[in-house]
């Protein structure tokens, strides 16, 4: 039987070209063309935002961004990955706050200059509209901040796009800390396992299965109930 | 005619009496009106510098998406948001290269800006779309009694561009203020600036224009002041304190929104929120009247 020959497209990392197999993921990519990733690497599913890199396609002034694990290379494409931003990190005690642009004044004050033009949100690959959601802190509306940037991994392309130069993902997530502090309606369920948990009532359970065979755990594991609500 | 609103940052916190006092008011008034859905910042101040595009994409962003919402006038009830609307609308209007090179930075929008919705100042929508004579037939608790001076200050009327009125002997507020059953008092001061941003850097600049604006009013007979504008609201009411410091005789005089004063007269309650948002209190103006 012959062997189905492999397309192959070319990639350009920082400037120099290499051969990869149509329909690779950047990720895999970069593996097959010798590197080894240590950082700018994660869960390689898309969830950890760790891979955030930046590309243009042949042909095409834009300058796009994606997470190298979930986007497939263009012939032609020209990457360059961002294992990291830096940024400040602000430390502050959610109790001494309020759910309202008051706090964001303090913590994250360059957010004001936010001048709308909306880049954060082109180039961001979770397609989270994230300008909408600065401008909803901006205005106090915390809870649709909250909501809008939920599916945010903080692979920080938006910051380093900004010609304002904030750090959106940051605020994002002081956004959803205030909201799930003071605004999301208290989940009674949870609370009611807390004080399970704390009355020793899984006690037994968690012990048998600290203990339990690599085998039957994983046999549990994926013969357990999952209660959709 | 389709309308949305248009409320802008400072309605949604600093001048929340502003906001829901505009919202009730239009009930009030039978006008179908819905909140522009995603808007972002108006720009609020209008950018002079006629090559700087990044400063337009915030207030025509705002203009497309009430476009793609099918608007034919988005009303604007603050001066600043108004103002720095209108003016863009304008600012894009004159060359056509400005706005495509607008159209071409805001590739993922979903569709170009076509230029047809209004940018309204209520008060304009007041006087040209319902009228006068039909706000003062909805009245239910007419004003009696009060006097008030309009402050127009500079955003409504300049520069005559957008002016929603003559810039130097604008009516509208007056209009609407005689229709609410109150009586509108001439003042000199009326389109003075209030020292606008000079709030944040220069206090005294701000404090002594506060004091000569009240002091004209009150020479004039007016009890309040009425604005449409959150800055002009802020350094007229709030830094009368601070004014107090350099003219020490110049007693407290209520700064209203003029929607507050369309929802009292339109039958609706005062709210005790509004008071806190007030430095003045008005409470005493308005128990005086019977209007509390």
């Amino acid at each position: 039987m012959m062997a189905t020959e492999t397309k192959m497209v070319s990639m350009v990392v920082m400037g120099e070209s290499f051969r990869v197999p149509e329909g690779s993921t950047i990720m895999s990519a970069l593996e097959y063309s010798g590197f080894q990733l240590t950082t700018g690497v994660g869960c390689r599913e898309g969830y950890c935002g760790a891979c955030g890199t930046l590309y243009r396609e042949h042909g095409d002034y834009k300058l796009k961004g994606g997470l190298a694990c979930q986007t497939v290379v263009s012939d032609g494409m020209h990457i360059a990955q961002i294992p990291f931003v830096p940024a400040d990190k602000p430390s502050y005690d959610l109790e001494e706050l309020t759910p309202d642009e008051d706090s964001f004044k303090k913590i994250y004050p360059e957010i004001f200059r936010c001048v709308a033009c909306n880049t954060c949100t082109k180039i961001c690959p979770q397609d989270i509209q994230v300008m909408d959601y600065i401008q909803c802190i901006m205005r106090g509306d915390i809870a649709t901040a909250a909501d809008l940037s939920f599916d945010c991994l903080r692979c920080g392309l938006c910051a380093l796009r900004c010609p304002a130069e904030l750090v959106q993902y940051n605020a994002a997530t002081l956004a959803r800390r205030l909201y799930g502090r003071y605004l999301a309606k208290p989940a009674v369920r949870l609370d009611r396992m807390v004080e399970d948990i704390k009355a020793g009532k899984y006690d037994e359970e968690i012990e048998s299965l600290k203990t339990m065979e690599h085998e039957e755990l994983k046999d549990r594991y994926y013969k357990r109930e999952v209660r959709t609500k | 005619m389709s309308v949305l609103y248009f409320p802008g940052c400072t309605l949604k916190n600093k001048a929340e009496n502003f906001d829901q006092s505009f919202v009730s008011s239009m009930a009030g008034l039978g006008v179908d009106m819905k909140e522009l859905d995603r808007w972002n910042c108006c720009g609020t101040v209008f950018s002079m510098a006629s090559d700087d595009l990044m400063s337009q994409l915030a207030p025509i962003r705002n203009l497309l998406r009430a476009e793609q919402q099918g608007a034919d006038a988005l009303l604007a009830p603050c001066s600043m948001c108004y103002n720095t609307l209108a003016r863009a609308k304008h600012f894009v209007a004159q060359e056509p290269d400005r706005l495509e090179k607008l159209h071409s930075f805001m590739y993922k929008e979903q569709g170009d800006y076509k230029g047809a919705v209004d940018v309204v100042h209520p008060l304009a929508y007041l006087r040209d779309s319902i009228g006068f004579d039909l706000v003062a037939k909805k009245v239910s608790r007419p004003l009696e009694g009060l006097k008030l001076g309009a402050y127009y200050g500079c955003l409504l009327t300049r520069p005559s561009i957008v002016s929603i009125d003559d810039p130097q002997k604008p009516e509208v507020m007056d209009k609407l203020i005689n229709a609410l059953g109150a009586e509108s008092v001439y003042f000199e001061q009326r389109t003075e600036c209030c020292g606008s941003y000079q709030t944040l850097t220069n206090l005294a600049v701000v404090a002594n224009r506060t004091n000569m604006i009240i002091r004209s009013a009150r020479t004039s007979g007016a009890q309040a002041l009425v604005t449409s504008c959150p800055l002009c609201a802020y350094n007229l009411d709030q830094m009368q304190r601070e004014a107090r410091k350099h003219h020490s005789d110049l007693s407290p005089m209520p700064v209203f929104y003029f929607t507050e004063l369309m929802a009292l007269a339109l039958g609706q309650d005062w709210k005790s929120e509004w008071t806190e948002l007030h430095e003045v209190d008005p409470a005493g103006l308005l128990k005086e009247h019977g209007l509390d």
